[in-house]
């Protein structure tokens, strides 16, 4: 396990990505052209700081899926570059996979799903155990009940298979077993977004917990403004592929620079809250495989003008009050 | 579109499986008492000494000009037999596979309907014993009791030697020998229309259906049989394969005079130019049926499209 | 951070939830049936060797074409006089063991055609599959002969046939669920747990795959027995003077007509063996597909049962709206338990009125909301108490025609995910056309307008060529909308709505709520709203129901539970979601989990949940207690006014 050392969160940069792109489709068919292709992330650069939990909130089709898998080596950028520590994480993926999930590792958004329903959750735990760890039979014994203790298990689970468990606690053995090589960065995918409410309370106040405990570095990908907000240190914005807004989360919360972001909060509901914002049917994400050239929220903006539906703003074009929050926006609603 | 590499793959396959066989074609033709410069010299005509690859070209060539040679034990083109042949299996196999399509349908949406009760019970068991029978076996019951017992039916041929020739006179030869080769793929394709009926009942948007005051009826056969057609429809394509087969075995069963006999025979007298022939036309067809399943089931499901 | 040990820790499981396999497949009679032929088959086969039988080659022409129970010859001789019993039993055992093996080939080499193609995915899979394809294009039967055409006739031979023309029926099915299987979350997991490609393909997805290719097995093995007979029926397979069961057969046909013995009896012998397979095969496929095994194929029927005391129908309440449900108790039968999803709700929605049902899942919301009309699955459900009126009338005791009739008109329904609901083969317009039909008398062109009204009306954008879209062709949001417009096609008196919205993202969340909001107004129809978001609740529902474990524990005006909650589940469930604006604020959690409906506990079914939990909160049938016509709490100590857990 990692000491179990509190690092100061904003100190130095763990995981850089610059300029990263990852297009599906577009490979060459036996007769005529190509198939389509559609940009599921682009231009995206974006640093995760030591200790911090980034915040990665969009709506379905935002990329923010595939943004998590390039992260942890489950997929690799088409172009741009993923620097984990200082060193190349594709060119790690590809020549020492064992190496990179040491360091990096994931929870899933579906919690039953990522347990093979065929072997016990020993045999699951133990993988990442004998397969990313050289510790012996009785040393990885310790640790299984080391694990389970952290993540408020009782150690009779062991023995079970996935199906006897509920969705909450399914999740807490994901979250066990993304904790068992000892990483230093978790990707969290939508981790309580199956749960239900009160459960998900008990599994972000575990992973609060833990992130103390084990000074971890999250990215916490979902799609509930709220659920960011509460535990995000930074929070970034991903709309259509693209980052729309990365600050500090209670800047941004507090003071949206992107109408996207603006949008987002104004339409989720919450208890007391009786006027949503709500926009014409019309609005809708463009086509994927014809991306517009300019902004691709400009047809959804009211604050639009020409130059958003031919110019794309650059990632910072617009900045906020702090030299750390910045929105690709050409009219921003709060000027630094 | 994707019918022509397919079809392409074939000439492959079955020239290949062709240039596999052991032994000596021309010996085989000129039996084995001959000289061994008559049997070079063969080789050479049947343009054997040449590469793999050129053989093929040659073939190939030979086909698109409906040339696939001559078949030595009937002593005629091999396409003008296996034409005349695959017609009458055509007619044999094209009733079948109506007949299995329908009462498969039928069968298995009255048994999904019923789920559990007496009618489902009983074409359950129905289906297993049409699955079950082999239907060489069942087409001699068949033979002994329509034929010899009852004389209701003719038990072989496909027109009466004298007098016959009309379309009566062949539906009546064509009666037991089309329903025997029927029962196999009525059975599987009753069991799964009944089995995707099922699935497709158990959907959203036939509680929609319902939820919109929709009679029952229309729930069931316009909404679910239409959603469960589109898995059938595929399964349908691939019987027919099936039925083609098992038209050899009903063909020589009831001496029918289609192309499965023909491949029997040609088999056990070595005549190979000839199944090379029957095997590539019938292989052929069925291709070209599958395109149509495909297209049907394309029709029928616009997220194909 | 609560402290969730304590009620994470495991319970010993019942035994008796989850029957074993083999006694699931010896409950199936047709399944041991089936066995128990089959296993006295292979026996007698097995034991052949040692049976005082004649030689089955040895010809006696004397003896020739003997009929059956003959003196010496219990099942008569053939056509050289050879005893038929030996040659039946030594050619049973020859058949058996050809299809027993062509099987084994034919799903050793299929299967890892089909586990890496499937796992592979991309070039390999697609040149694996173009070649499984290209066997595939030949008939089957006809593929065999070619290839017994090729290596001449001979049992040897016919079996190989059969095993390879089976080897892409193996490889199709077992290469489908590899690939689903290769791209499901755990695989991923394996792969960052640092396992290699072979390890996860063999140690991950291989015992997933196992059970699919013994179902693949179990059903072919029948038919490669057939198949291998076929052949040595034709003279292809099975060479004299050896017996296989085919070749009998064959040999059979040539004196059919004077000696029908001869070919009835090794047919009878194929029959009853494959039979057997096929009934074992079946019983098999049952245990171990697990859609099967969950009983989930059953098909639901028109409408849910009802199976209510005749005596225990409670009269409708003193304030009846539009919708009045009184006691509604609905129940789920399976395998030995009963789940007593909805055990006993009241409650009532008036015209122009919002009624929110919030609850987690399992709390019986939906199952109240599709108990009104119906639409509760049956089997396994049924209603087991209480009624439902509409307008005072009785819906469970209407009739079917009469259900019919209000299903889409008087009362119509908005479901979860707008996919799955709408029919993925006819277009909006025709789904639209045919609600409006079933209701109204309209000619074709009348339907068309009254459609693109419904779709102007739920502002979709283009009516016009909407109509002729197919559900897939529209975005998440817009399917809701023809939702939406179907269930406002016949000017409905009440409205269910089931989680619409939960399906959606949050911005084409809050256009449908707004939609929906502003429809209500118009309208002044009553809406059932059945969400687990007390957010959308507040952005649309006058008064709120809240459930737990099946029944209502609280109910009042949206803001008195809002503001004021009485139950302490109300309270912190509305604690426990995290709130925008306020990062600050600690996330109180609920401890442990619902209890399951199939055993639920006397008195409060949240008090082991519960901080406030007092032991006569565990005993006795609680009360929802009614401080005013509107407002109601089932606890035995509500919280006080601004009181909070």
């Amino acid at each position: 396990m990692n000491e179990a050392s509190v690092r100061q969160t904003g100190s130095e940069t763990l995981l850089a990505i610059s300029d990263v792109e990852r297009i599906f489709g577009g490979a060459r068919k036996l007769v005529g052209g190509r198939t389509p292709a559609v940009h599921a992330v682009q231009g995206l650069s974006l640093d995760v700081k030591q200790g911090e939990t980034l915040g990665v909130v969009g709506e379905s089709g935002c990329g923010k899926s595939t943004l998590a898998r390039l992260v942890v080596g489950l997929d690799l950028p088409t172009s741009g570059k993923i620097t984990f520590g200082g060193e190349d994480l594709a060119e790690l993926a590809r020549r020492d996979r064992r190496a990179l999930a040491r360091k990096v590792q994931y929870v899933f958004q579906d919690p039953v799903a990522s347990l093979n329903p065929r072997k016990t959750i020993r045999t699951i735990l133990e993988a990442p155990l004998r397969h990313l760890t050289n510790l012996n039979a009785a040393g990885r014994e310790r640790r299984l009940k080391e694990l389970l203790d952290a993540v408020n298990l009782a150690p009779e689970f062991l023995e079970r298979y996935p199906h006897e468990f509920s969705g909450g606690q399914a999740q807490r053995i994901g979250i066990a077993r993304a904790l068992a090589a000892g990483p230093e960065l978790i990707v969290l995918d939508e981790p309580v977004s199956a749960l239900d409410v009160s459960v998900q309370a008990q599994v972000l106040n575990l992973l609060d917990d833990l992130k103390d405990r084990f000074g971890l570095t999250y990215i916490f990908i979902s799609h509930d403004l709220s659920v960011v907000e509460s535990v995000s240190d930074r929070v970034a914005v991903m709309y259509f592929g693209r980052m729309a807004e990365l600050g500090p989360a209670r800047q941004v919360f507090r003071a949206p620079l992107h109408p996207y972001t603006e949008l987002l909060m104004r339409s989720a509901p919450a208890p007391g809250r009786h006027q949503l914002l709500a926009e014409d049917a019309s609005a809708e994400l463009p086509d994927p495989y014809n991306p517009p050239p300019g902004c691709a929220f400009a047809a959804r903006c009211p604050n639009r003008t020409p130059l958003c539906r031919e110019v794309q703003p650059a990632p910072d074009e617009a900045k906020g009050a702090g030299p750390d929050h910045i929105a690709a926006c050409h009219h921003p609603l709060t000027r630094a | 579109m994707a019918a022509i590499p397919v079809l392409f793959g074939l000439t492959v396959i079955v020239f290949l499986i062709m240039a596999m066989i052991p032994g000596d074609p021309a010996t085989a033709i000129l039996g084995s008492y001959a000289t061994p410069e008559n049997v070079a010299k063969l080789n050479q005509q049947l343009g054997l000494d040449k590469s793999l690859f050129q053989q093929y070209l040659i073939w190939i060539g030979n086909l698109f000009h409906g040339d696939l040679g001559r078949s030595y034990t009937l002593n005629r083109p091999v396409l003008d037999e296996v034409l005349e042949r695959f017609s009458a299996t055509l007619i044999l196999a094209g009733t079948s596979l109506v007949l299995c399509s329908i009462f498969g349908l039928l069968a298995g949406i009255v048994s999904a309907v019923r789920q559990y009760g007496w009618a489902d019970k009983i074409i359950t068991f129905l289906v297993l014993i049409g699955i079950s029978t082999p239907s060489f076996w069942l087409g001699l019951l068949l033979i002994l009791a329509f034929a010899v017992k009852l004389r209701l039916f003719p038990a072989s041929g496909m027109f009466a030697i004298y007098g016959g020739g009309d379309l009566p006179d062949l539906l009546h030869h064509l009666a037991l020998p089309a329903l025997t080769l029927s029962v196999v793929a009525t059975g599987v394709i009753a069991r799964l229309t009944r089995t995707a009926m099922l699935e497709v009942l158990r959907q959203d948007y036939i509680r929609t259906a319902r939820a919109k005051g929709l009679s029952e009826r229309k729930v069931i056969y316009k909404h679910a049989f239409k959603a469960a057609l589109v898995s059938v429809v595929p399964v349908i394509g691939i019987q027919a394969g099936f039925v083609i087969g098992g038209a050899v075995y009903i063909e020589t069963v009831f001496q029918w005079p289609g192309i499965g006999s023909m491949l029997v025979t040609a088999i056990s007298t070595r005549d190979l130019l000839l199944v090379q022939g029957g095997v590539l036309v019938v292989a052929a067809a069925y291709v070209l049926f599958n395109l149509v399943a495909d297209v049907v089931q394309t029709m029928l499901d616009p997220r194909l499209r | 951070m609560t402290d969730t040990a304590v009620n994470t820790k495991a319970k010993p499981a019942p035994k008796s939830a989850r029957p074993g396999t083999v006694a699931l497949l010896l409950n199936n009679s047709l399944a041991t049936g089936g066995l128990i032929v089959l296993a006295v088959i292979c026996l007698i086969a097995l034991a052949t060797p040692l049976l005082p039988l004649p030689d089955p080659d040895a010809t006696a022409p004397a003896d020739r074409l003997l009929p059956v129970f003959s003196e010496g010859h219990l099942l008569g001789t053939d056509h050289l006089g050879r005893d038929l019993l030996s040659r039946l039993l030594w050619g049973t055992r020859v058949s058996l063991a050809v299809g027993v093996s062509a099987t084994l080939i034919a799903a050793f080499f299929g299967s890892l055609f089909g586990l890496v193609a499937g796992y592979a995915g991309g070039r390999t899979d697609t040149v694996i599959m173009r070649g499984i394809d290209m066997v595939m294009a030949f008939p089957y039967i006809l593929l065999a002969l070619a290839i017994v055409a090729v290596l001449g006739p001979g049992l040897l031979n016919a079996l190989y046939a059969i095993a390879l023309v089976n080897i892409p029926f193996f490889a199709r099915n077992i290469r489908g669920i590899t690939y689903g299987l290769a791209r499901r979350e755990f695989v991923d997991a394996a792969r960052l747990s640092g396992k290699s490609p072979v390890q996860i393909l063999f140690i991950e997805i291989l015992p997933n795959v196992l059970p699919v290719i013994v179902i693949t097995m179990s059903t072919t093995v029948g038919w490669m027995i057939l198949e291998t007979a076929g052949l040595s029926f034709l003279g292809l397979g099975a060479q004299p003077p050896q017996a296989d069961l085919g070749s009998m057969l064959g040999e059979g046909r040539k004196i059919l007509f004077t000696a029908p013995h001869v070919s009835i009896i090794p047919g009878l012998m194929i029959f009853a063996l494959v039979m057997s397979i096929n009934l074992f095969g079946d019983g098999v496929r049952d245990v171990l597909d697990p859609r099967l095994r969950a009983g989930s194929l059953s098909r639901p029927v028109a409408r849910t049962a009802v199976a209510r005391g005749g005596s225990d129908i409670p009269p409708p309440s003193a304030t009846p709206g539009v919708l009045d449900l009184r006691g509604l108790r609905t129940e789920f039968r399976i395998g030995g338990s009963v789940y007593k999803a909805v055990g006993g709700v009241d409650l009532h929605v008036r015209q122009g009125e919002c009624l929110g049902v919030v609850g987690e899942s399992g709390s019986g919301k939906s199952v109240t909301a599709m108990s009104v009309m119906g639409l509760v699955p049956t089997p396994p459900g049924r209603i087991a108490g209480g009624a439902a009126y509409l307008e005072g009338e009785d819906l469970f005791a209407a009739s079917d025609g009469r259900i019919r009739h209000l299903r889409g008109g008087s009362v119509a329904y908005v479901f979860q995910d707008p996919l799955s609901t709408l029919h993925p083969l006819f277009t909006v317009g025709d789904q639209l056309k045919e609600a409006i039909r079933a209701h109204q008398p309209l000619s074709n062109a009348q339907l068309k307008e009254k459609a693109l009204e419904l779709l102007s009306l739920v502002r979709i954008p283009n009516p016009k060529e909407r109509l002729s879209a197919y559900p897939h062709e529209l975005s998440g949001g817009m399917r809701q909308r023809v939702c939406i417009a179907m269930a406002l096609a016949n000017d409905a008196k009440l409205l269910i709505a089931d989680e619409p919205t939960t399906a959606l993202d949050v911005t084409v969340q809050a256009q449908v709520l707004t939609l929906m909001n502003g429809l209500r107004r118009e309208r002044n129809a009553a809406i059932l709203f059945i969400t687990h978001d007390f957010g959308v609740v507040s952005a649309l529902c006058d008064r709120v129901a809240v459930m737990y474990a099946g029944r209502i524990v609280e109910t009042g005006t949206t803001r008195e539970i809002l503001e004021n909650p009485q139950h302490p589940y109300t309270a912190k469930l509305i604690e426990c979601v995290p709130v925008l604006g306020e990062p600050e604020r600690r996330l109180d959690a609920i401890e442990g989990r619902p209890p399951v409906v199939n055993n639920l506990p006397d008195g409060c079914a949240f008090a082991d949940r519960c901080p406030r939990v007092r032991p006569d909160c565990r005993s006795g049938e609680l009360e929802l207690k009614l401080s005013s016509p509107e407002r109601g709490v089932r606890c035995l100590y509500p919280l006080g006014e601004g009181g909070t857990a």
